[in-house]
């Protein structure tokens, strides 16, 4: 991986994370509401799996998918603006944090029913199949998932077809406050998903270039027609599942442990060693995703509300019918 | 398959196989896929043949897993192709419920209109078949209860046969409810019979005196119904739904408005059923155009049991509809408004 490549990674995940931190004193300040789930700590996932697909590629993600949305190149204005509530946001304000949709990006949400987007991925990658298209559907989930009958289902249905959906699984050891071990017999997901009769590895979560090169595997297998890969990201999220969450399930030490492999701070350190991050220059880098932020946050509350006029569009084409 | 003078008679089977075969062969992004639906031609023989003439990538046998192939269903329409998925039945179609109602109902919306489910859901229903409490529910209410999704119940030939071209059209989810206890039976079917409209109520029969609001399985009860009415001088009107969402009430509205008697038949258990919206609606605009209490005729509400005469006795007849009918007092004269039994 070029020098380039690895920057563009450690930027990635650095807006990402300046984001969300700003997401939490917005949440605070009564800017956004409702459910706000961060993905602080997991951002080399983000920036690794999405570095690895082209614009053509579909991405079917979940609530926890800020990342994701900005590693997809969804601009930050029209994030926060959703989370505003504002028509100019990338779902014309209707989702919210948790449903972040871009037609433009290929980019179909944003599902907050855990692994209720898994059997969507496999559908647009059977569509792939039939219209002769090369490309891919990446699939990101989280460990949570893995315990629901719709990703059995569907990784045994994409199998079965070949169909070039990737499985990926962003293992953050949780799902809401329980542990891995006190849901899953056989915590070894890789292993199990293998079961299926796909090629099924685990890679280092909170390494951006690990996870963008196993996806790039991944994504390359599926798209020669040896059916879809299983992933299995393992990260950590540092901060609570939501803002409703007291966090008292973890153990601190289990934390600390997992913030020493800090992915931001391990990709800066990597770059520093390589000569391709000094002090000055991650100074500047800061500035400019602080920069970036300020403006998309000014601009998306300068954006306007939808009209109350207007609650019943976007239910049918013809939603004006309202019956 | 008989043909005369344009017309020819076929089963319902047949008629919906009709309407598969056309959609197959004039738009190469259709393909059907279900449980059951090729090598076996469809659990209720619905599909047969289809799999010889089109092929094992657009009729695609799958796995017992409702809720991936109806979600693959989502999938394949939000990119670009246009599946009709079959679910065996209406009872498994709760396996599917969280893709149904959580995705293929809302993606729009919560896109702000960036994407559209172009997905046409077939779903056999109804009882009547000694099947059991699990193999004989009616729950098209419930999806027809859900903004984003297009209910419909075809209970004609001619519906059977041109609903799901309608349906394929449509950029939205469409639920083709198909009666089980109909496939088998017989009727006219016109030569060139071809798409009908989605939207908006039928009359089936007219009439002056009372007005039998029925969908789906109940609109043959209803139909004889009429005509036992028929020959005790009672002019009743019939009016089959035929979607349930959007619901057409302006048909039924009219006819009340002339009939001034309404009598809704329903196989689905009354609470909160279809019926019970049609009532509400009739109420809400037209309770001045009413000269009796509506009469309900549904589903007694019990899970539906084995024993045939229990079953019989659990479910819609035409005699209970005849009778509801003469108690809302359809019929030439003054009206006259009769005590009412408690809701059960």
């Amino acid at each position: 991986m070029t020098g380039a490549e690895r920057r563009a990674l450690f930027t990635t995940m650095l807006r990402v994370r300046r984001f969300e931190e700003r997401c939490v004193e917005l949440y605070s300040a009564g800017t956004i509401h409702g459910f706000l789930h961060l993905c602080i700590g997991e951002e080399a996932v983000a920036a690794g799996v999405l570095a690895a697909l082209g614009p053509e590629d579909g991405v079917v993600s979940t609530y926890r998918e800020h990342g994701h949305a900005l590693a997809r190149g969804i601009p930050m204005e029209s994030l926060f603006a959703e989370m505003f509530g504002r028509t100019t946001g990338c779902s014309g304000g209707r989702g919210g944090s948790m449903h972040l949709f871009d037609a433009s990006r290929r980019f179909y949400g944003g599902n907050a029913i855990v692994a209720g987007g898994i059997p969507v991925a496999v559908g647009l990658a059977l569509a792939d199949r039939l219209r002769g298209r090369d490309r891919v559907t990446a699939c990101l989930f989280g460990d949570g998932a893995f315990a629901e009958g719709e990703f059995h289902e569907s990784i045994n249905l994409a199998a079965l077809w070949r169909l070039p959906p990737g499985f990926l699984c962003e293992n953050n050891r949780y799902a809401l406050g329980t542990a891995l071990a006190r849901s899953h017999a056989e915590t070894d997901l890789a292993l199990r998903a293998g079961s299926y009769g796909v090629r099924s590895w685990a890679a280092d979560g909170m390494d951006a270039v690990a996870v963008q090169e196993a996806t790039e595997l991944a994504a390359d297998t599926a798209r020669a027609g040896a059916g879809p890969c299983f992933l299995e990201l393992r990260t950590y999220r540092f901060r609570a599942h939501s803002m409703y969450d007291a966090d008292r399930y973890r153990d601190r030490t289990e934390l600390e442990a997992w913030r020493a492999r800090d992915p931001v701070e391990l990709a800066a350190a990597a770059l520093a060693a390589d000569g391709l991050l000094d002090d000055a220059g991650r100074k500047e880098l800061e500035e400019a995703v602080g920069r970036e932020i300020d403006d998309a946050v000014r601009a998306a509350g300068a954006a306007p509300l939808e009209p109350v006029e207007d609650l019943t569009r976007f239910v049918t084409t013809a939603t004006e019918d309202g019956s | 398959m008989t043909a005369t003078a344009g017309i020819r008679t076929v089963t319902f089977r047949e008629a919906f196989r009709e309407g598969l075969r056309e959609a197959l062969a004039t738009d190469e992004r259709v393909f059907l896929m279900g449980e059951d639906v090729g090598r076996y031609g469809g659990c209720f023989a619905v599909s047969q043949g289809l799999l010889e003439e089109f092929g094992e990538e657009r009729v695609r046998d799958t796995p017992l897993s409702e809720s991936a192939f109806v979600g693959a269903g989502i999938g394949a329409a939000l990119g670009g192709t246009r599946p009709i998925v079959e679910i065996m039945t209406v009872n498994f179609a709760l396996l599917a419920l969280d893709q149904i109602v959580n995705n293929a109902a809302t993606l729009r919306h919560m896109s702000g209109g960036q994407f559209s489910v172009p997905l046409v859901l077939r779903i056999p229903t109804g009882p009547g078949r000694q099947l059991g409490a699990q193999h004989s529910h009616t729950l098209e209410g419930w999806f027809a209860h859900v903004p984003g999704l297009r209910v419909v119940a075809p209970a004609t030939h001619a519906d059977a046969r041109g609903m799901l071209a309608a349906a394929l059209v449509d950029p939205d989810p469409v639920l083709i409810f198909e009666q089980i206890g109909l496939y088998g039976v017989r009727g006219e079917l016109s030569v060139d019979a071809g798409p009908v409209d989605l939207d908006g109520a039928a009359v089936r029969q007219r009439g002056t005196d009372v007005s039998v609001v029925a969908y789906g399985g109940t609109l043959a009860p209803a139909l004889d119904a009429a005509a036992e009415l028929a020959a005790e001088g009672v002019s009743a009107e019939v009016v089959d739904l035929r979607a349930l969402r959007p619901l057409d009430s302006s048909t039924v509205l009219e006819s009340v408005s002339r009939t001034h008697r309404l009598v809704v038949v329903d196989n689905a258990w009354r609470s909160g059923g279809p019926g019970a919206e049609v009532v509400a609606r009739v109420a809400e605009l037209a309770l001045d155009q009413l000269d009796a209490p509506v009469e309900r005729v549904g589903a007694v509400e019990v899970p539906v049991p084995y024993p045939r005469h229990l079953e019989e006795a659990a479910l819609p007849s035409a005699s209970q509809v005849a009778a509801a009918a003469r108690r809302a007092g359809g019929g030439p004269g003054p009206s006259s408004r009769c005590r009412r039994s408690a809701p059960t």
